[in-house]
């Protein structure tokens, strides 16, 4: 984003920006984690459990942390969500496990699930506490095309198994969007990279960052050359709204500039608008918008074509961003940025008109399936089976690039974990 | 606001609640404090010999905790009073001066000869004290020198140095029992031949708290190496309430008045062992967790329970007694059933997998393939382990069948009674 008299660096001191990205949800101490896991009501056929995407026994690993059992608290959570530690990070869990708590029921206030999969996760990655093994070597190799939660829980999984893996990863650094996108105080202290090192250390995983896949060759090469490939490619490439005065300056994908953030050493050195606007109503929305505002944006806007009940940002996200002082505004779609070379207010059906120096469009990603003609998709995305196969024999995938993706880690880990088990079955069947 | 003033063995105190002989009745500070709360009586730290004893100065307590750190069992290795008598003495003098309205009340524990009961037991009613207790309970430290726990377990000890106390006071002596025995009427009625005007119980239970998981040694320790104490608060209630109520349902012991003590913390404790056959009540660890402001809650908690009830604290007393019996008096034909309220249900399952697992497959876990969970009747014997264990007040409850047949056998329901006593499977049973 080019620097102008209204989009500036430093809105806000240094000390100021650190304070605004520390931790979102501060981890609880001991004290409070006992306290927490004693609400627990060790459920049968427990609700949280069949909420959680990946399947976590929730009830079991809260019991462990009663009896201060962390190592296998940890187990049951990495065992099924080998990134439980982002996952308790960044898991909209108001619309999964702690919706499902039995304790909504009476008191309207669930377990703490969240903060206790952080409390029971965050030893084993302090202390580099490895707790699986790897099976006998099996002699297969897989390869995975894609370095995000997918295809680090496909190569996880693989790797306890005993396949050897090698992942083709076209970022400089590994973790997808866990490193690229999400807002930075959902996760950290380079958090994401810590959980790439723990997963990366059970061994028999080789991952080759700076590796796009080469379109032209590429598929068929690695199917050529490994035993079974998985794809956890996600979605690269962001919606365009398709609108007049969409290429004047200032106009950038929400996604790109929450990667330059999350890489950014100096967040007070990010360039940030005085009156920013966001198109969207998802996730990545609100992580942009409560983002600028904690940058120091002056106004932040954001705008959603529909009403707040189809917003995909969860109520917390959204309720999150009210308190942050973004301005939500409903039922309004853009229908012309203008500008002169620089963007300087955009307008929406029913008469909204906003001044803007910035306008983020948040409004989705979609697949670049280049390369991947051989695969049947369907809205730009692959069709695979339940057990994640896709119409090519030996190729699997999962995350967000499938049909059915759900724009969420813990959905992609469990992808993941499911190609992996088949591949598993079907390489050992051969 | 009902009355509460209590008579105990004619000694008479604002409230039927005294705090027990303990840390907490050490001196005349603490009592001082104890009755601007608003204690009824205390009974003294138990009063020994000169030269006086000495503690350890490492842990003396240790507590089971709750999750939340709330105390529900405590042990202490303390032994009685560590100052000299004479300091003791005076205070009690002075102390009963000041409060003429409260109970005071001397614990005391001599070695076991006639001589020496004959000697200090009448230094220690001339203070003016109202009544003794004899400390036969004390199962850690001075049980190993012939004293406390050493008496309390064999009931000839307990006649024989009952006498002497008696001989020796003009004034109520109560016997203090310890529960570390197999049958508790034994030592009741060996207090009771020897001439006690009332029993006090039950003391602490021989115990050992943990472990150190870091150490691998007993927890606490003294320089590495630990010794049994004596187990109280709210975990030990259970064992005391059964005690109080043999002593009080037996023929030969039921008019032999109870002081009631282990593990009461609010005035729901304390109407268990009034009902139960006490005739007041003693407070030690509840105290010594949350300080002496309790009484509050205990005097009113009790008073305003007596006023809904329309009965007296008199009437109270031993109220539940004709209600305790022996197994094989149960009536074998009364059927109950468990019932859960669907619209107080959770869905946590508990109540399923507590009966599926370790009982009578008697809980739903899906009704028409919906999560819910009912009571299946041909299975439920009516154990009360769902009631037991579901985390929501009155979700579940026991509901007696009056009419038909029971789902179960198959047997007609009877007002009928039936006692194991005349059951036909009882080989032993009545035969007229």
């Amino acid at each position: 984003m080019a620097e102008n008299d209204r989009i500036q660096t430093r809105r806000l001191s240094k000390a100021e920006v650190d304070k605004n990205f520390t931790d979102l949800h501060p981890p609880l101490p001991r004290s409070e984690a006992l306290i927490e896991a004693d609400r627990c009501y060790f459920c049968y056929d427990a609700p949280c459990t069949t909420a959680c995407p990946t399947g976590i026994d929730i009830p079991s690993f809260i019991q462990k942390i009663r009896s201060d059992n962390i190592r296998g608290s940890a187990h049951t959570i990495l065992s099924e969500n080998i990134m439980g530690g982002m996952c308790a990070r960044v898991c909209p869990t108001e619309i999964l496990c702690e919706e499902a708590c039995v304790r909504n029921t009476h008191e309207e206030k669930p377990v703490e699930i969240g903060l206790l999969q952080r409390y029971a996760t965050d030893p084993i990655f302090e202390d580099n506490m490895q707790l699986f093994e790897r099976a006998e070597s099996s002699g297969k190799k897989i390869a995975v095309v894609g370095g995000g939660p997918a295809g680090l829980s496909c190569a996880h999984r693989l790797a306890v198994l005993g396949h050897e893996v090698v992942i083709f990863n076209r970022d400089k650094k590994a973790a997808g969007l866990n490193e690229y996108g999400i807002a930075a105080y959902k996760t950290i202290d380079d958090f994401a990279q810590t959980e790439v090192d723990y997963i990366l250390s059970i061994g028999g995983i080789e991952m080759r960052n700076d590796a796009p896949l080469d379109a032209a060759s590429g598929l068929a090469a690695l199917s050529e050359e490994f035993d079974a490939v998985f794809l956890g490619i996600g979605l690269a490439l962001s919606n365009q709204l398709g609108i007049e005065g969409e290429d004047l300056d200032g106009v950038e994908n929400a996604i790109e500039y929450i990667a330059q953030l999350r890489q950014a050493d100096d967040k007070s050195q990010l360039p940030v608008g005085r009156n920013v606007v966001v198109i969207g109503g998802g996730m990545t929305a609100i992580d942009v918008a409560v983002q600028s505002k904690r940058l120091g944006a002056e106004q932040v806007h954001m705008v959603y074509r529909r009403g707040p009940e189809k917003m995909s940002a969860s109520a917390f996200e959204q309720a999150l961003a009210k308190t942050s002082d973004v301005s939500l505004h409903h039922h309004a779609s853009p229908e012309r940025i203008v500008g002169d070379r620089h963007v300087t207010g955009i307008e929406f059906s029913g008469g909204l008109t906003l001044d803007a120096d910035v306008v983020f469009k948040a409004i989705g990603q979609n697949m670049d399936g280049s390369g991947f003609d051989s695969l049947q998709t369907e809205s730009g995305r692959f069709v695979v089976d339940d057990n994640q196969r896709t119409s090519m024999t030996n190729v699997w995938a999962g995350g967000d690039c499938v049909v059915g993706g759900e724009d969420l880690t813990v959905s992609a880990v469990q992808h993941g974990k499911i190609a992996a088990i088949d591949i598993d079955r079907q390489l050992r069947k051969a | 606001m009902a009355n509460l003033k209590s008579e105990f063995l004619g000694i008479s105190s604002p409230n039927p609640f005294w705090l027990a002989s303990a840390p907490p009745t050490d001196k005349a500070y603490n009592v001082n404090r104890a009755f601007e709360a608003g204690w009824g009586g205390v009974v003294w730290k138990t009063l020994g010999e000169d030269p006086h004893v000495v503690n350890v100065s490492g842990p003396r307590y240790s507590a089971l905790h709750s999750n939340e750190r709330r105390v529900i069992g405590f042990n202490n290795i303390e032994l009685i009073t560590d100052r000299p008598l004479q300091t003791n003495l005076d205070e009690l003098r002075q102390i009963k001066k000041d409060w003429p309205d409260r109970a005071v009340i001397a614990s005391v524990m001599f070695p076991m000869n006639a001589e020496s009961w004959a000697k200090y037991m009448p230094m220690i009613e001339d203070t003016g004290v109202d009544g003794f207790e004899l400390n036969f309970g004390c199962p850690h430290g001075m049980s190993e020198r012939g004293m406390g726990a050493a008496v309390g377990q064999v009931p000839e000890y307990i006649q024989m140095t009952t006498e002497w106390a008696k001989a020796a006071a003009s004034i109520p002596v109560i016997v203090k029992l310890t529960p570390n025995i197999a049958n508790i009427l034994l030592p009741a009625k060996a207090a009771m031949d020897g001439g006690a005007d009332a029993v006090s119980l039950i003391n602490t239970i021989n115990s050992i708290m943990r472990v150190d998981y870091d150490s691998l040694t007993m927890y606490p320790t003294t320089d590495g190496m630990g010794t049994h104490g004596g187990y109280c608060g709210e975990a030990v209630k259970p064992i005391a309430l059964n005690m109080v109520a043999e002593i009080a349902r037996t023929q030969e012991t039921a008019k032999l008045p109870i002081s009631g003590i282990g593990g009461i913390t609010d005035w729901r404790d304390a109407v268990d062992f009034l009902a139960l056959g006490s005739s007041n009540v003693q407070v030690c660890t509840a105290a010594m967790v949350y300080g002496f402001k309790i009484i509050d809650d205990l005097t009113d908690g009790l008073s305003n329970f007596l006023d809904e009830k329309e009965i007296t604290l008199q009437q109270l007393i031993g109220k539940a007694v004709p209600s305790v019996t022996d197994w094989q008096h149960l009536n074998l034909n009364h059927i109950e059933k468990a019932v859960i309220d669907q619209d107080l249900c959770i869905q946590c399952g508990r109540c399923h997998i507590v009966c599926e697992d370790t009982s009578h497959q008697a809980i739903t876990n899906m009704v028409d393939g919906a999560r819910r969970f009912e009571v299946i009747d041909e299975e439920c014997v009516g154990c009360n382990l769902c009631v037991s264990v579901c985390p929501i007040d009155n979700c579940i409850s026991m509901e007696q069948l009056t009419t038909g047949t029971d789902p179960r056998t198959g047997a007609a329901i009877t007002e009928q009674k039936l006692q194991w006593t005349a059951h036909p499977n009882n080989p032993m049973r009545n035969s007229e």
